[in-house]
């Protein structure tokens, strides 16, 4: 892939994914919706720690050990935040960011 | 144009769409849905550069465990046949500027930055050397994050149950 796809297009294309999350996190009301634009953050950002692995640093590993911790980290968050979500469901009816204004349940 | 460009472009081009899709999308489930194909064409990129171990963990995590879980909170917290309503067409507004600024900005960089891409060598991510790398604790090995992401792993599950606890009202058994 190193000779067919220049490195430059490869960054475009994370750039572009990077910033449609940023997008929805800012304009989404609901927080799962708010959750799914954060992981599709994480995923351009993993994208792009494995391209300049994989096009400046061949074979020495160092981007693909990040993007693995990355994931795992994306995981436990993915958890907690559902946990969360559903708590304030629980109690208030309702996972709008507007409506909540308090956490201290 | 050889076979691997055009397969690339294909799933740039998919992975693009459909995370379009799933910030725009009204309706809550579609949009989950939509989410799951972008990440599946991540892992195909893994599979790409022969990152196979990477790929894999990618469908099971991502795919298989945090969509699952994010359908499932969706099933339990919202009714599946309501469509959200539009954000104002000033937030819109705003936020497109900003995203376009910033794209704008990083693309700038990107393209005026002359990348000294190297040949891939012959080394692949085989498991022997995943497995040595993950639990070396010499140079170049990862055994501290490692250790560190397994305590953050425990620590994270516990925290879940312990917010998700339904907390009985008294006497109500």
């Amino acid at each position: 892939m190193v000779e067919q796809v220049p490195l430059n297009h490869a960054l475009i294309i994370t750039t572009l994914m990077f910033f449609i999350g940023v997008y929805g996190f800012l304009t989404r009301k609901n927080l799962i919706t708010m959750l799914i634009s954060v992981e599709i953050m994480l995923n351009a950002v993993n994208l792009n720690f494995v391209f300049f692995d994989h096009y400046l640093f061949p074979g020495k590993l160092e981007g693909h050990f990040f993007s693995l911790f990355i994931i795992a980290i994306a995981a436990a968050e993915a958890a907690v935040a559902i946990a969360i979500f559903i708590n304030l469901y629980r109690n208030i009816r309702s996972i709008d960011v507007e409506q909540v204004d308090k956490m201290k349940y | 144009m050889g076979t691997s460009a055009i397969i690339f472009y294909t799933i740039a081009t998919i992975m693009i769409v459909f995370s379009l899709l799933a910030v725009t999308s009204r309706k809550i489930l579609r949009a989950a849905v939509y989410l799951l194909f972008a990440l599946g064409g991540t892992a195909a990129v893994y599979f790409m550069v022969n990152y196979f171990f990477l790929a894999a963990v990618q469908l099971i995590v991502y795919a298989g465990g945090i969509v699952v879980l994010i359908i499932f909170s969706i099933l339990l917290t919202s009714h599946i046949e309501e469509k959200m309503q539009k954000p104002d067409s000033w937030k819109i507004i705003l936020t497109s500027i900003l995203g376009l600024g910033g794209t704008t900005l990083c693309l700038y960089v990107i393209t005026n930055h002359l990348f000294a891409s190297q040949p891939s060598t012959g080394v692949e991510a085989t498991m022997t050397t995943i497995g040595e790398k993950l639990l070396g604790y010499r140079e170049g090995g990862y055994v501290l994050p490692f250790e560190v992401i397994s305590i953050l792993l425990l620590a994270a599950m516990i925290g879940a149950i312990v917010v998700a606890k339904r907390n009985k009202p008294e006497g109500n058994g």
